[in-house]
């Protein structure tokens, strides 16, 4: 088996956007990853483009009541409610871990206020080991009735603006898709100085054990994800890559390297991996394996030449 | 702890509704501790699509297939059929591929005490109590109670005999053993052995009960509980319970998945869990 094996060049995945150098286009999604440690037994976390984070809020957040999530065909709900650790204590229990690895690590975070997106994302700046910030735009924002940040343009902007301010290492605003125009929002966050783009965070939805005749998830109301969004996810991206020149990362759905590649064809630079990890939590490595494989049956040497090649 | 693909070795109905299924589990002996669970799924299926979480009831070693081959490791499952996954499940045959996530989830703490032990299970919650028995029975008096509503939810109450387990059953409809609730030959079996230590497993109103009864006469107790799960490794926070120290500014939730299953009693806040997890009485 030595003399006539065809050379094959492994193809170039990395990819580089917004300052960052990742070795593959493929990380997970927030709150679906842990602070990373919960995964090490299974993959190795230096094979990931990056590591983000669950999103951390200024103090602890106890989230909701139980049942918190739901399966439904294709999918599941969920209403965890941003459980988290707070961000000192992620800065002083977990990014210890986190820094071993060479992957650069991405910090999602949120707040209730718009002072409280400031004063995480000023915290989380003066983080050595932190290489760039996920916003969380699909919160309540508490001083103005509870209506979400990210389906009101204009608050958007607003509180973009302000982390901006705070910010010097790259930010990058993750959208909500429940809004009539994910353009409009897309829009907001390229002109309040968003770095790049990350969509979409879950839709909101509702399922009822019809035998009981309550909500399936305690909050009532949670948020859907998993393989059946992954069509609207890729939509939206591809209309957000018409629509704004920074670089956009595609979420929703993903669980095998033909879905991944379905939103590098429209123009994503990166993707984000969620539910899948659930269902198994070596499944960045195989899609990693298998988007290597695609592109040496296709006889592509970089995958940044698939990157927004969608043919119309 | 690992993704094992793997294929079910057998898989039998042994009372209505209820399956046994042998899977071969290599690496299992070595590592997985009495009370400890696996993630099971289907592979490559759709749906359902998020895994299920199972006890393991039991692990065993097989003669190999020919000579110079190693021994077979297996796993024993367990499992009522209660929906869409276990639907799927009570569908596989021998040869069939599935994949286990597993050993996971912190299991029984056992102690090298010879004291009394009472093991109490509910239904299908007396799995994760097998392995548990089969460690204890050797240095211990060990009884099992198990209670079911009629005497088809009653299973391998002889295999724990065969481990040298003493066994009380009630039925609620008395088709088997007392009739009444397990809880009251608890009750029983304290009065007469005080110094006891509990471990218990099944439906949560049947816990609570057991909790009360247990810590009324400051009797150890240990429990497993059963949550909805997504990930099974402490990722999704989906199948948290509140701890005792638990408060909306200091929160303490517990992943029954990773912290659990299996807790001291005094680690939760039982009016809270017993609160959060009413859905799940039909179990
Ligand atoms: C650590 C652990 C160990 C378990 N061990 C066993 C076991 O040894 N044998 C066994 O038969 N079952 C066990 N269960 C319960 C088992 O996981 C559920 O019965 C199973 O997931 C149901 O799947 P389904 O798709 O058939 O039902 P679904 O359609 O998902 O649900 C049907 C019904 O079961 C309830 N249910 C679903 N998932 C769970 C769950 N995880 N816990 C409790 N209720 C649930 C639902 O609320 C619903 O009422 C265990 C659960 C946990 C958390
Ligand atoms: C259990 C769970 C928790 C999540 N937590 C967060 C979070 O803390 N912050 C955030 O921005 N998105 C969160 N998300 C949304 C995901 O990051 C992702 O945008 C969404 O699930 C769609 O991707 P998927 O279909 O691949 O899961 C969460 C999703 C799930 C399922
Ligand atoms: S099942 Fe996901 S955290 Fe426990």
């Amino acid at each position: 088996m030595s003399s006539n094996v065809a050379t094959v060049n492994k193809p170039n995945l990395a990819v580089e956007f917004a300052g960052l150098k990742l070795k593959t286009p493929l990380m997970p999604a927030s709150g679906t990853f842990g602070y990373g440690q919960e995964f090490a037994p299974y993959l190795d976390l230096n094979q990931l483009g990056a590591i983000v984070t669950k999103g951390l809020s200024l103090n602890p957040k106890a989230g909701n009541p139980t049942p918190r999530i739901a399966e439904t065909v294709s999918g599941m709900l969920n209403a965890i409610g941003l459980q988290n650790v707070g961000v000192d204590a992620f800065i002083s229990e977990k990014m210890p871990f986190l820094e071993q690895f060479d992957s650069p690590v991405i910090v999602n975070f949120f707040g209730n206020t718009q002072e409280e997106y400031g004063e995480v994302a000023a915290r989380l700046n003066d983080v050595p080991g932190v290489a760039a910030l996920e916003m969380n735009i699909s919160c309540p924002n508490v001083k103005h009735g509870g209506i979400v940040f990210g389906t009101d343009p204009k608050a958007a902007f607003d509180v973009i603006t302000t982390v901006r301010k705070r910010l010097t290492k790259p930010l990058i605003v993750k959208l909500t898709p429940n809004v009539t125009d994910i353009r409009i929002t897309a829009r907001a966050a390229e002109d309040a100085g968003a770095d790049a783009i990350s969509l979409i965070n879950t839709i909101t939805g509702m399922s009822v054990d019809v035998r009981t005749r309550k909500p399936r998830i305690a909050n009532v109301i949670g948020g859907l994800s998993g393989p059946g969004i992954r069509p609207i996810a890729v939509r939206m991206t591809h209309q957000v890559v018409q629509t704004v020149k920074i670089p956009v990362i595609g979420i929703g759905g993903i669980m095998r390297a033909e879905d991944a590649l379905e939103f590098l064809i429209v123009g994503a630079k990166a993707v984000q991996v969620g539910t899948a990890n659930f269902v198994d939590p070596n499944a960045m490595q195989t899609i990693l394996a298998d988007l290597e494989n695609f592109c040496i049956e296709q006889g592509i040497e970089d995958i940044n030449d698939l990157i927004g090649s969608l043919q119309l | 702890m690992k993704n094992l693909q793997t294929i079910v070795l057998a898989n039998q109905e042994i009372s209505p509704g209820y399956f046994r299924m042998r899977i071969l589990a290599p690496g299992y002996k070595e590592i997985a501790k009495p009370g400890q669970f696996v993630m099971f799924r289907v592979r490559r299926s759709l749906p359902p699509l998020l895994r299920r979480p199972f006890g393991i009831f039991q692990i065993g070693l097989l003669p190999a297939d020919c000579e110079g081959m190693p021994e077979k490791e297996f796993i024993e499952l367990i499992y009522k059929v209660v929906g869409a996954g276990t639907e799927v499940m009570r569908e596989l045959h021998e040869g069939d591929r599935i994949e286990l996530l597993g050993p996971l989830g912190r299991g029984f703490e056992i102690d090298d005490e010879g004291g009394d032990k009472i093991l109490v299970g509910g239904g299908i919650g007396l799995v994760p109590l097998y392995m548990l028995a089969d460690s204890l029975a050797d240095r211990s008096k060990t009884r099992l109670l198990i209670g079911g509503r009629s005497r088809e939810d009653i299973i391998t109450v002889t295999e724990f005999e065969r481990l040298g387990v003493t066994s009380h059953v009630t039925t609620e409809d008395g088709s088997l053993g007392e009739e009444g609730l397990i809880t009251r030959i608890l009750e029983r079996k304290l009065d007469k052995y005080p110094k006891a230590k509990v471990y218990s497993c099944g439906p949560m109103p049947m816990l609570r009960a057991v909790e009360m009864i247990c810590s009324e006469r400051n009797v150890p107790l240990q429990v497993s509980l059963e949550a909805l799960m997504a990930c099974g490794v402490g990722a999704c926070l989906g199948c948290v319970v509140k701890g005792r120290e638990h408060s909306e500014q200091n929160p303490e939730y517990l992943c029954t998945c990773r912290q659990g299953p299996v807790f001291h009693s005094h680690e939760l806040d039982w009016e809270r869990v017993e609160k959060n997890t009413e859905q799940e009485e039909s179990s």
